[in-house]
């Protein structure tokens, strides 16, 4: 977010306008309540009257804020190569698998490397996270010259490509899947503190990333490198012709998206213990993708929100029975009709940025110039 | 010569565009290029700035063979372009876009003497600072569009339709800057459709036809060439 946008909010009203006019020590007392709200949510469930709306009924509800976690980190990941540099991304679960399958790979018994690796789960994960960086690569570099639709064809192929290949290889097992993935290490009062029952601790981890991933991407979008994702995604042939490497850049949104998606991969297979084929479809994907659309694409706080609630909503229905019927079966329509009625109401999403507004309005123009 | 094009090529996919052009710009110099609609005028000044590969032929620009050289450090070294249709940062303010066309250079101070002198070649664009590009008019995103491409302190600036879709009085007004800027050291080149301010305002033309040169003089010469007056300026 440049100066001068900054400048834009200050002066607007709402929420933001007036948390923009507030001096530093207000901002900070504010973010500092939210955030130990924040790692307070698994209680919510104790507050009166009002908690047991809020908690999930068919699913723990630490787990379900656990889930939320990773599908946050990906709407945050997402976000960066959508939402900031404009690249459409169908297949960014492709990311979230390669995550989880070389911390499988580097440490389930089940694995062919076992022997000699067997590592624990905190060792597995830079080479993971690696992985999935050189993986974001791969994908970008052939792709750098397809725009749009193009773009959107090559990565849904590429997350499929992701799948097939899981399921067919013996090496990567596909349904049979790893198990006994180890958990992340820590003990607490003699007990590990990353165990099978409860997931309270998984997800402050979780909580802790998305925190880290935030302040990440948020320097670097103040930086030179958010500028340039800025100009390619508004034009990206303008931006060549100011003197963005624009190559390079698209390369780097891939990169830092595929990194992030494949934290939520490391996350979620230290969690499960388990993952097969079959946790990687392309729904996965679309739904991510959903969510930061329908949250507000290019905007930070909207990619969370947006995250959190594709995997609040269906949680939040499991369960539920109204009358004979159990709503949990009809948690795709509900949602499906939830996020039609927040695409009508809100097409620039919930919490929207203010510049992509401007900027589809201007391709608006384009489409049907006066 | 500043720029020296030589017998360049160009296609899009099996489409030849460009057959073999080969143009000159001296420095200090404005010179226009006209033609009709296809003729191949924005395909030229796309393979000048580089956002298009060449097929064949040579572009050196200071000296220096640039053919293969990538699109941003044709910026560094000098090259800057106003695209056609404009190209501005819709979501930018109009600062921003400035600053944007700043891109490649450090230095602050200069970058805020540049910023000034694009204030003071365009008082409209100081009203509107801090508005957001999209929200423009059409006459303000063009003067934005060369305040932008000024910016980066440029030996050559591209202008690619400067004066579509102006109104007459914006026509004459942009015109008359981009002649003030000349006068200020910078080489111009320039793409019309609009022959006749073009021709009176530039040192040399160039008149393009499918993708050829078909003709060439100084912009006296070619405003009473019978030919060109019958084609591109609406008079038999």
């Amino acid at each position: 977010m440049s100066v001068s946008e900054k400048a834009t909010f200050r002066s607007s009203g709402g929420v933001r306008g007036w948390f923009g006019r507030q001096p530093v020590w207000v901002r900070g007392v504010v973010v500092a309540v939210a955030l130990v709200l924040a790692f307070l949510l698994p209680y919510a469930g104790d507050i009166p009257l009002l908690g047991p709306q809020i908690v999930t009924e068919g699913i723990d509800w630490p787990s379900a804020l656990f889930n939320m976690s990773y599908y946050v980190l990906l709407a945050l990941g997402l976000n960066v190569v959508v939402g900031y540099a404009g690249l459409l991304d169908l297949g960014y679960v492709g990311f979230f698998a390669v995550g989880a399958y070389g911390t499988a790979l580097l440490t389930s018994p089940d694995s062919v490397l076992y022997a000699d690796t067997g590592w624990k789960w905190l060792m597995a994960v830079p080479v993971a996270l690696a992985l999935t960086m050189v993986a974001g690569l791969i994908l970008g570099w052939p792709t750098l010259r397809l725009r749009g639709d193009y773009l959107a064809i090559v990565t849904l192929g590429f997350a499929e490509i992701i799948r097939i290949f899981a399921t067919s290889t013996t090496t990567l097992r596909g349904d049979r899947g790893f198990a006994s993935i180890p958990h992340p290490p820590g003990e607490w009062g003699g007990k590990p503190i990353f165990g099978v029952t409860d997931a309270v601790p998984y997800f402050w981890l979780g909580l802790v990333v998305i925190i880290l991933v935030i302040l990440g991407v948020r320097n670097l979008d103040r930086s030179r490198v958010g500028r340039s994702w800025l100009a390619i995604r508004e034009d990206e042939e303008a931006a060549e012709i100011m003197g963005v490497r624009t190559i390079k850049y698209k390369l780097w949104a891939f990169a830092i998206g595929a990194f992030i998606g494949g934290l939520g991969g490391v996350l979620f297979a230290g969690e499960q213990g388990f993952i097969n084929s079959q946790t990687f479809v392309l729904q996965f994907s679309i739904l991510v993708l959903a969510g930061v659309v329908m949250g507000g694409s290019g905007n930070m706080a909207g990619a969370i929100l947006g995250g959190a609630l594709i995997s609040y909503i269906p949680d939040r229905l499991r369960g539920i029975s109204l009358g004979d019927t159990d709503l949990y079966e009809y948690r795709f329509a509900l949602f499906g009709a939830v996020i039609i009625i927040i695409m009508v109401l809100r097409p620039q999403g919930l919490i929207p940025s203010r510049r992509r507004a401007m900027e589809l309005k201007d391709r608006e123009k384009e489409v049907a110039p006066q | 010569m500043l720029l020296e094009v030589e017998n360049v090529t160009l296609s899009y996919g099996r489409i030849q565009a460009l057959h073999g052009i080969s143009l000159t710009v001296a420095q200090g110099e404005v010179v226009a290029l006209i033609g009709a609609n296809g003729a191949g005028k924005s395909t030229t000044m796309r393979a000048i700035s580089g956002l298009r590969p060449l097929s064949q032929g040579t572009i050196r620009f200071d000296g220096e063979d640039i053919s293969k050289l990538r699109a941003d450090l044709r910026v560094v070294r000098g090259v800057s372009q106003s695209p056609e249709g404009r190209g501005i940062f819709p979501g930018m303010s109009v600062r921003d876009n400035l600053e944007m066309g700043a891109y490649t250079r450090r230095n602050r101070s200069e970058i805020d003497e540049d910023m000034d002198r694009a204030f003071t070649l365009f008082p409209r664009l100081r009203e509107r600072e801090k508005q957001a590009g999209g929200t423009l008019s059409g006459g303000e995103q063009q003067m934005l569009a060369v305040g932008r491409a000024l910016m980066s302190r440029p030996k050559l600036l591209l202008l690619d339709e400067p004066s579509m879709g102006l109104a007459p009085m914006l026509i004459q007004q942009i015109f008359d800057i981009i002649v003030e800027i000349n006068q200020q050291g910078t080489t111009v080149l320039l793409v019309e459709q609009n022959a006749q301010q073009a021709l009176s305002r530039a040192h040399r033309a160039y008149v393009l036809e499918t993708g050829r040169i078909v003709k060439e003089g100084t912009g006296a010469e070619l405003l009473h060439d019978p030919a060109v007056k019958d084609a591109y300026l609406g008079v038999a």
